[in-house]
């Protein structure tokens, strides 16, 4: 089984490359499919305490920066769209553009992690982190810890998601840098892609929902 | 079909409807709208997500198996809020009787 890329084609099993990818891309889809699953059981908790505390959760909700978290959505759009170029570049065998896409993408990746912990660490400063540190008093005090435990159990399993998605690029920048891909064989490209802009999807509904729900409310 | 080069145009159109929907959602959650701002966040998430999935992760171009997977995905989504809810929501109808 030769790997180098002007003699990879496919695998025995498969009738030709294009069947290999598209068998790929499928099972990306449906490993994806469980990651929704995974990430739908805590927007279901969100739904049900957020229409049990409709209160509570805008009040706690207006604790959290709209600026860090408008900011963060843009970082992560962009990589979005590195990450596209970086798979648009493979799809032309353009090594060098892999590599310089794939390194922007964990740029942003990195940057939207040092401004989320800046976020965390105020909010411990602050008092928000539920536990028996929780700084408020007020009656609804319990349903705000029940608000914050939502916020940093989705946003820390997302950010989580993230690192190991730096990591995953990281596997590629160093397989590109050795020419392991070409214009007939960037699977790996193409399906790290697809994880990473799935990860990006949980964002895009975590920043409303968690951000944004209090803002009209002051 | 997953070979379908996208290019680098559409690319950047994408990403700039990203960014102006961004925006327009934190303009809109500043207004008062009642129960209109959920509503109006969801269907500017929804859309932004729609736009990622079909174009950054191509799956308008690919096959129809790959359709049916991500549909799936988010029809079983739907089916577990909405049951859900359906419990949460009608406990309360009981307790009057």
């Amino acid at each position: 089984m030769s790997e180098t890329a002007a003699t990879f084609a496919h695998q025995h099993q498969f009738d030709d490359a294009e069947q290999q990818r598209d068998a790929s891309t499928l099972g990306m889809w449906v490993f994806l499919v469980t990651e929704i699953m995974f990430f739908a059981g805590m927007f279901t908790a969100y739904v049900v305490y957020r229409a049990l505390y409709p209160n509570a959760f805008a009040h706690a909700s207006h604790h959290l920066d709209v600026v860090l978290g408008t900011v963060n959505t843009t970082v992560l759009i962009t990589s979005s769209l590195t990450m596209a170029l970086a798979v648009h570049a493979a799809q032309l065998g353009r090594r060098g553009a892999i590599v310089t896409f794939l390194l922007a993408t964990i740029t942003l990746g990195c940057t939207f992690l040092v401004i989320k912990s800046f976020e965390y660490a105020h909010k411990f400063h602050e008092g928000l982190v539920p536990g028996p540190n929780f700084a408020y008093t007020g009656p609804d005090a319990g349903q705000q810890q029940l608000f914050f435990s939502i916020y940093f159990a989705m946003t820390g399993l997302h950010a989580l998601h993230m690192v190991i998605g730096i990591g995953l690029l990281a596997y590629l920048v160093a397989k590109a840098q050795r020419g392991r891909f070409s214009r007939a064989y960037y699977t790996p490209v193409e399906i790290i892609g697809l994880y990473w802009h799935f990860v990006d999807i949980v964002w895009i509904f975590l920043f409303p929902l968690l951000y944004l729900l209090g803002r009209h409310a002051a | 079909m997953s070979e379908h080069i996208v290019s680098t145009k559409i690319y950047f159109a994408i990403f700039t409807a990203l960014l102006v929907l961004t925006a327009s959602t934190v303009a809109v959650a500043s207004v008062d709208l009642g129960r209109l701002n959920t509503i109006v966040a969801l269907t500017i998430a929804v859309t932004k997500a729609v736009l990622v999935i079909l174009y950054f992760m191509h799956v308008r171009y690919s096959s129809r198996l790959t359709w049916v997977v991500v549909s799936a995905g988010f029809v079983w989504l739907g089916i577990l809020i909405a049951f859900t809810m359906s419990d949460v929501l009608t406990r309360g109808w009981l307790a009057a009787h």
